[in-house]
Order: C-alpha cells, then sequence, then structure tokens
C-alpha cells in the first residue's frame, strides 16, 4: 500500500484485533480519499461508538466521535452548517442500524450529501460478541443464547424502499473493488450508504472470510441502478448478497440546498454576521 | 363598585378552538393603544378542541404582570364556562355575556350578570366568527377608547381580509361599542385610567417570542428540536425568522437528534440552541454529557410543565431545577439561566450564546408555561452585535483542540477554517483530542474542565434585591415568581420584606449566604412541592428557610395567595 497524506507521521496505536476487517476498509478508505485528491483540511470523520466507530482516530483528518447511534444527526448538522465540507460517517451495525435506527431512517428521508459507511459484520464487538440487528438466524451468541430468531435488519432494502439517493453494498475482502465503491459514493451528491460486510475474527465464526466470499456476488456491468424495482429485487436477495451500487436516485434534493441560510448564498453558517437592523426593525415593528 | 383600583382583571372564558387567543391579542393591542397597561396569563387544557380555556388579561395604570385570583369581568363564550371559574367569581365580578352562556342557576343569587345577545348580534352581521369583533367592540366602548383608533386597528389587523369581510368586521365592533357605552353608563365598572408610564415606545410580546428574538440576538442560527408543551412556540417562532435571518431550523426525529446536531452544528461553526420540556430534556441528557466531554457550547431551553412523565402538558411549574443542575453522567461545568421577566427572558437567552461560546459550555435557559404563554409588555431593548459572533480560531498545521490553559478555556477551532484538524472525542482525549487512556492525561484534562467553573465566576449574574436594603424579612425566589411576589409584597403592606431574585441559578452566587444572614426572617418562594432551589441554597450555605411557600397544582402563584403568605411573617 502506498502512503497516504491521511496517514500519521506516527503510526497510531491501533485498537482492533489482528486479522479485523477495518484494517481492509481503513485502507479503502485512504485511497479513496487520496485517488479523489480531497484537500485534508475539508474533511470531517464522523462517527459513534463500537470499534469501527474508532476508524476516525486512524485517519489524518477532523473528526467528531460523539455518542453511539449519534453519528448521523452530528453529521447532517455539520453538513448543514458548513456545506463546503466532506463528511463522512463511519460506524458499525449495531451503532448505524441498532442504536440509531431511528436517525437512519430520518437520514435516508432528508438526505444529507454526507457518504456513511457502515461497517457491517453482523456482531457486536466491542461489547463482546452479542447479535447485531444485521445478524443471521440461528446465530449463538451469549445473549441469544438458542439462536439469534429475530428477522435480520436489511439496511440495502430499507434504502431502496425510502428511495434513498445512492446505495451500495461492498465487501472489505476486496480492497480495490471497495475503494471503487466508496469513491462513487463520496463523489454523489445526497445521502450515500455504503453497507460494507467485514468479518470479525473474534466473535463471528459463522460469518467468517471464506462465508463471504462464497455467499456474495457482484452485480454485473450491465446492472441499471437506476432502476428501483430491480433495486429492489437485488437488495432483497439474501441466499447470496449482491454487491455494487444498488441504487442511485438523483432527482431529489440534499438536505442543505432545502435549507433557509442556503437559498441564496453557500457561504457555511460561521462566515454569516447577524443583521443587528433588521432584528431592530423587527422588535421596532412589533411596538407600533 | 367603586374601589379606587387602578387595575381591571378581564377574564374570558371557552372552548378550545373558539379563537379567544385572537381576541386576547387584539384587545392587548387595543388597551396599550390606549396608553394603559397590559398583561394576560392563558391556561390550556390539553387538547385540540372543546374543553375549557382562559386568558386572564389585566389592564392596569401601572405595572401588574402577574397572575390575580381576583376577576373583575368575566366573560364566558360557551355553556360550562362559568362553572369552571365558580370559586373566582364573585358578588364584585361583573359577568357579561350572552344569555346562552349563563346557566340559569347563577341568575338572582346576586352576581351582577349583564346579559347581551352577541351570538345573534354576530348572526346578524354573517356569523359567528364576528364574535371576537363585538366583543372587542364591548371593551372599547366600555373603556371609552377613541373609535377611529380602534377602527384604524382593526383595519391594519384585517388588511389582507377582503373589502366587504372589513366593512363587516367594522360593523361589529360598532355594535359591541354601542353596547359597551351603555354598561360604561350604568357605572358598574370602574376604569383604569392611563399609565402613568409610557407604554407606547414599549413591545408587546409573549414569552416564547422574547427567548427566541433572544436567541437571534445572540446569534443563534440553528434549532434543532422536537415539539413539546410548552416550549413549542419557541420552534415556531424560530420557523418563522428563519428566512430573514438564515437560521438552519429543523424538526427533528426525536430529542436525541435534536441535541446531537446542534452540538455538532457549533463543531462546524454553527450557533445552535434546543428548545424543550422536561420529557424532552430527559432524553437529551446523554447529549448534554456529551457537550461536556467535548467542552462544546450549547444552548437548551426548557420550558417546564409539572412531571412526572407526561405530568400536566399544558400546566406550569417549576419543578425541573435539580433535574437541569444534576443530568447528564460524569462531572462537567455548566450554567442555568431562569429569567424572571421578559427583559430578563430577552438578555439571558443573548447572553445563554455568548457565555456557552465564552466558556465553552452548555447553558440551560429555564422557563415555564406561565412565562412562556404570558404577553405582556418590554420597554424596548438595546441590542448590539457583541454577543451574535463566534468565538473562534483559525487553526494551523499544530492545532490541538483541548490544549491546556490556565483559565481552562481552550482556543476553539472548526473544521475547515485554517490549515489544521479539529478533533473531538467524547471518549477521554489527550490535548489533540484522541483517546486516552493514560491516567495523568486524565486528571490534566479534568482540571481543564473544572477550572472553567473559577474562570466564570466574573460573569455570574448577581441575585438582583428589591425592596429595602435594611428588609427584616427576605424572600428568595428564582425564575417566572418575580413579577408576582414583588406585587404581593407590595399588596401585603409589608415595608419589612425584601425579595432577592435569582436569575442565574448555577452557579450559586457567592453572595447568597451573606444576604441570609441579615434577615431576621427567610422565606422561599417556589412553584414545586420539593423547594428544589432552597435545597440547593441548602447544599452550599447550610441554611434553612424559616417558611417554604410551594404551589404545584399546575397553576402560577396568585397576587392574592402570596400577600396573604407575606401578612402572616413573624
Amino acid at each position: 500500500m502506498m502512503s497516504s497524506v491521511f496517514d500519521f507521521d506516527q503510526p497510531p496505536d491501533m485498537a482492533w484485533c489482528p486479522g479485523c476487517g477495518n484494517y481492509d476498509i481503513i485502507k479503502a478508505v485512504k485511497s479513496a480519499f487520496d485517488d479523489l485528491n480531497m484537500p485534508r483540511e475539508r474533511i470531517v470523520m464522523v462517527s459513534g461508538i463500537g470499534q469501527a466507530a474508532k476508524m476516525p482516530q486512524y485517519i489524518n483528518a477532523s473528526f467528531f466521535n460523539g455518542l453511539h447511534g449519534r453519528s448521523l444527526p452530528a453529521a447532517t448538522a455539520i453538513k448543514a452548517s458548513n456545506p463546503g465540507l466532506t463528511v463522512v460517517v463511519e460506524s458499525g451495525d449495531g451503532c448505524t442500524y441498532g442504536e440509531g435506527g431511528n436517525h437512519f431512517l430520518a437520514a435516508l428521508r432528508r438526505n444529507p450529501d454526507i457518504t456513511n459507511l457502515v461497517h457491517d459484520n453482523m456482531v457486536y464487538g466491542l461489547t463482546k460478541g452479542q447479535a447485531s440487528p444485521t445478524s443471521r438466524r440461528g446465530f449463538k451468541t451469549p445473549v441469544q443464547t438458542t439462536g439469534v430468531f429475530l428477522e435480520p435488519f436489511n439496511p440495502v432494502a430499507v434504502a431502496v424502499a425510502m428511495n434513498a439517493s445512492f446505495v451500495a453494498r461492498a465487501f472489505s475482502g476486496d480492497i480495490e473493488k471497495t475503494k471503487e465503491i466508496i469513491k462513487k459514493a463520496i463523489m454523489h451528491k445526497g445521502y450515500s450508504l455504503v453497507d460494507i460486510l467485514h468479518p470479525c475474527v473474534t466473535f463471528n465464526k459463522a460469518n467468517n472470510f471464506s462465508w463471504y466470499k462464497s455467499n456474495t456476488y457482484y452485480l454485473d456491468d450491465a446492472y441499471d441502478p437506476s432502476n428501483r424495482g430491480e433495486a429492489l429485487k437485488k437488495s432483497i436477495e439474501m441466499e447470496k448478497l449482491p454487491l455494487g451500487v444498488l441504487y442511485i436516485n438523483s432527482v431529489n434534493k440534499t438536505f442543505e440546498e432545502n435549507l433557509a441560510p442556503y437559498k441564496n448564498s453557500d457561504a457555511p453558517l460561521y462566515l454569516r454576521k447577524l443583521d443587528i437592523d433588521k432584528l431592530m426593525r423587527i422588535i421596532d415593528a412589533n411596538i407600533k | 363598585m367603586k374601589n379606587g383600583r387602578t387595575d381591571l382583571s378581564i377574564v374570558l372564558s371557552g372552548e378550545a378552538g373558539q379563537g379567544i387567543q385572537t381576541l386576547e391579542r387584539l384587545l392587548m393591542k387595543m388597551f396599550k393603544l390606549s396608553g394603559r397597561h397590559v398583561f394576560s396569563y392563558s391556561e390550556f387544557m390539553s387538547r385540540i378542541r372543546g374543553g375549557n380555556n382562559s386568558t386572564e388579561i389585566r389592564v392596569s395604570s401601572k405595572r401588574a404582570d402577574s397572575f390575580l385570583d381576583r376577576i373583575d369581568v368575566f366573560v364566558p363564550f360557551g355553556p360550562g364556562a362559568m362553572a369552571r371559574f365558580h370559586e373566582r367569581i364573585t358578588g364584585d365580578t361583573v359577568v357579561i355575556g350572552d344569555p346562552a352562556f349563563i346557566e340559569d342557576r347563577y341568575r338572582g343569587i346576586g352576581y351582577t350578570v349583564i346579559e347581551i345577545p352577541f351570538l345573534e348580534i354576530a348572526k346578524e352581521i354573517g356569523g359567528k366568527t364576528f364574535l371576537n369583533l363585538v366583543i372587542m367592540g364591548l371593551f372599547a366602548g366600555l373603556f371609552g377608547i377613541n373609535e377611529d383608533d380602534v377602527h384604524g386597528q382593526v383595519r391594519k389587523q384585517f388588511s389582507l381580509a377582503a373589502a366587504g369581510v372589513i366593512e363587516k368586521n367594522i360593523e361589529a365592533l360598532k355594535k359591541g361599542i354601542e353596547a359597551g357605552r351603555g354598561i360604561a353608563r350604568s357605572g358598574n365598572i370602574e376604569i383604569p385610567p392611563e399609565a402613568s408610564h409610557d407604554v407606547s415606545g414599549e413591545f408587546l410580546i409573549n414569552g416564547a417570542e422574547i427567548i427566541t428574538l433572544g436567541g437571534i440576538a445572540g446569534g443563534c442560527n440553528f434549532v434543532s428540536s422536537y415539539p413539546m408543551s410548552p416550549s413549542t412556540d419557541v420552534l415556531v417562532n424560530f420557523a418563522k425568522y428563519s428566512g430573514e435571518f438564515d437560521i438552519v431550523v429543523e424538526q427533528a426525529e426525536d430529542e436525541i437528534c435534536a441535541v446531537n446536531m446542534a452540538i455538532a452544528s457549533w463543531y462546524a461553526g454553527g450557533r445552535a440552541m434546543v428548545t424543550t420540556s422536561g420529557g424532552g430534556f430527559a432524553l437529551m441528557t446523554e447529549g448534554l454529557s456529551l457537550a461536556g466531554a467535548l467542552e462544546s457550547p450549547l444552548v437548551i431551553h426548557v420550558g417546564q410543565r409539572p412531571g412526572p412523565a407526561t405530568g400536566m402538558p399544558t400546566r406550569t411549574e417549576q419543578g425541573d431545577l435539580l433535574f437541569t443542575l444534576f443530568a447528564g453522567h460524569g462531572e462537567f461545568p455548566r450554567i442555568i439561566y431562569a429569567p424572571g421577566n421578559y427583559s430578563q427572558g430577552f438578555d439571558l437567552t443573548r447572553k445563554a450564546f455568548h457565555m456557552a461560546d465564552k466558556y465553552q459550555v452548555p447553558v440551560i435557559l429555564l422557563t415555564d408555561q406561565f412565562f412562556l404563554d404570558s404577553y405582556g409588555t418590554v420597554p424596548g431593548v438595546n441590542v448590539d452585535n457583541s454577543m451574535s459572533a463566534n468565538i473562534i480560531t483559525e487553526t494551523d498545521s499544530g492545532y490541538r483542540r483541548y490544549q491546556v490553559t490556565e483559565s481552562g478555556i481552550s482556543p476553539r477551532g472548526i473544521p475547515g477554517y485554517g490549515t489544521g484538524i479539529v478533533c473531538l472525542d467524547s471518549d477521554e482525549h489527550d490535548e489533540g483530542g484522541y483517546i486516552t487512556e493514560d491516567f495523568a492525561v486524565r486528571v490534566a484534562q479534568v482540571n481543564k474542565r473544572m477550572r472553567k467553573l473559577q474562570s466564570m465566576g466574573p460573569d455570574s449574574i448577581p441575585p438582583d434585591l428589591y425592596g429595602p436594603d435594611d428588609y427584616m424579612c427576605l424572600v428568595m425566589s428564582w425564575g417566572s415568581t418575580l413579577n408576582c411576589i414583588l406585587e404581593a409584597i407590595t399588596a401585603s403592606g409589608r415595608s419589612d420584606i425584601a425579595l432577592l431574585h435569582y436569575s442565574q441559578v448555577h452557579p450559586l452566587h457567592e453572595d447568597t449566604k451573606r444576604y441570609l444572614e441579615r434577615a431576621r426572617f427567610t422565606a422561599i418562594v417556589e412553584n414545586n412541592f420539593t423547594s428544589q432551589f432552597g435545597a440547593l441554597i441548602r447544599m452550599h450555605t447550610g441554611f434553612e428557610f424559616n417558611r417554604k411557600i410551594l404551589k404545584y397544582n399546575g397553576m402560577p402563584f396568585s397576587v392574592e395567595e402570596l400577600a396573604e403568605e407575606f401578612k402572616k411573617f413573624a
């Protein structure tokens, strides 16, 4: 791997297990940034809590590492306060679809121009191996002792059903293809979801590297991601999971474009000044 | 009833959805234009239609901005209205209403009841919608207010309506004026003269509006909230001004989203506020703690209502002082303001933004339903841009967000302004914002955060002493009870009582004990059961009050009940 402008002078002490899929994802993310010549000072990484959520710690850029489940409201507000920033959210399946499920639904509806990379390993890592919303039926854990019996959450199908702006699925084992999908997601204007499948070497022995290898396939070049019906069909396939860009909807305006401050100006909020004379006029009008 | 009073208390009572609030505003404006001082308090049932809502309008010759038990004129707007106010309607009350709204049992038992066929009059003009204008006319006639002025007000108010509608409104007004003049001739009602102070330069506003304007003056440009009575009107008012002042206003999917958005907006250079009530604030407490960890500025408006849980959604209480003070896990500094009147409401909301920014702490603004839903006048405000601008620094490549400083305040950078990077982590972090489990770094960061408590000292707002410096009795209070206590002290005839009122309840001002020690008798007045501010004072000073005057039925204190209490002071 080539060095990246997002590397640190001193390599950070990383908290991931040896062999974790997160190491591949960070390579894909950094090289996507490098390929796109992203100016380092204009990127903001946003995350929640969990092993995936530690990603911003290891990328040399600004970050907002807030609360478990709350990365999407934070990212949405950052973009809405300064649309000139490139906002990338990284968190796990538990943080994004479990604790933050309501915010996930709201993000699909708001359509902020942010990129949401969800590390989906179908298990809770940092809390030591409980089921996640995407865990498959029958998956046994110290809490789900007889195996998971809930319907697994299907993020890409929900996103397509909600007419999301950009919906993709990737597999960390293929860094090059994952990088290309991430690049498309960043370049896409609007909310971009990339559900990134990856193995958890410590707590998920069922869905390991070879399981993903044999249970995924790439959408072929002829696949048309603008066809919502097809996208829905593809997104509910559960036997073998399709990888690639499942759906693109470029019609809806972004959240920021709809906000009052940006009707006439692109200037971020911090460059605005209160029109104190206007405020005094309004107060005076109340007197008369 | 010749009583020499300089104020008249009018209560309008009817079902939700009848437009009583429209009438309230028309009347308030009319009385004010006539040179009189006005104040009103509305109380509602938690429903959209039906039930019984009322508004009490006080028209006076001097400032009288509090709730009164006494009703001088009662106007029922539906059957059942009188029954609900049975205890407050006395032989001195003049009831003016349509015969349909006055039940037989109220006739001939000593009440002064003036029956006017308002419904019929409105119907003749064109329908029930004209009832409000007839009643407005009634009071214009009763008060002998210049008819041209009243016509002018109505024409201005309804300038967008069709010409025919305006003329019908004027017709309704005239009918009402005629009836009002008749009552005036009877001499049943004593009309307060014009106010001794000039009311023309004051503006008429309600609590929710003043919080909004104060926020705008503080440079607020981002509001994320979930609707919750009684705080929703602040969100609505910000939405109203969003286009004019370039404010991001977003109805969040829940209060958790709202508070996280607000914190992140500050991170990216916005000046953000959330508005909520106790239950919504409960959902925000993890976010409050996040603001503490990130040292993020944040302004939270909590419009209190009675709890626990859903409680009484449209009623008033001061039950969340200790909750807002102790909410949020872990230890971090915060500031809590509780405005006592509308001038303070404006100033403190504005100041909340500045203090939040200056010290990088959450600032909580505590109001309540009484404060938010009352209407009153503010004697003008003076604003400049000194509290509306971000206190931020342009970053360079060596920038560290949590640089340890003597004051505890680290220069605040935002991403995209400068060449540096700005790293915030909810985990304990080092100066650069990176996760650490180093005990020495932990201690350095805790000390840094908590040093801000000392640094804030000079900006602390001292309590206001009202009344004699050499008081024998000292009443203490906080927040919205200010005006009522002042009026009640006057009404009690006791010249040895002073009031010490706190608009900053936390951190508690260091002079508190000194004030208490000077009094022979001390009392605290609070709209709650447990005397939360009293507990806080005891915690800091060890001081116990001689008397606790507490009310928690969902209504604000009345002047009369407090005056009775004050008279009993030893």
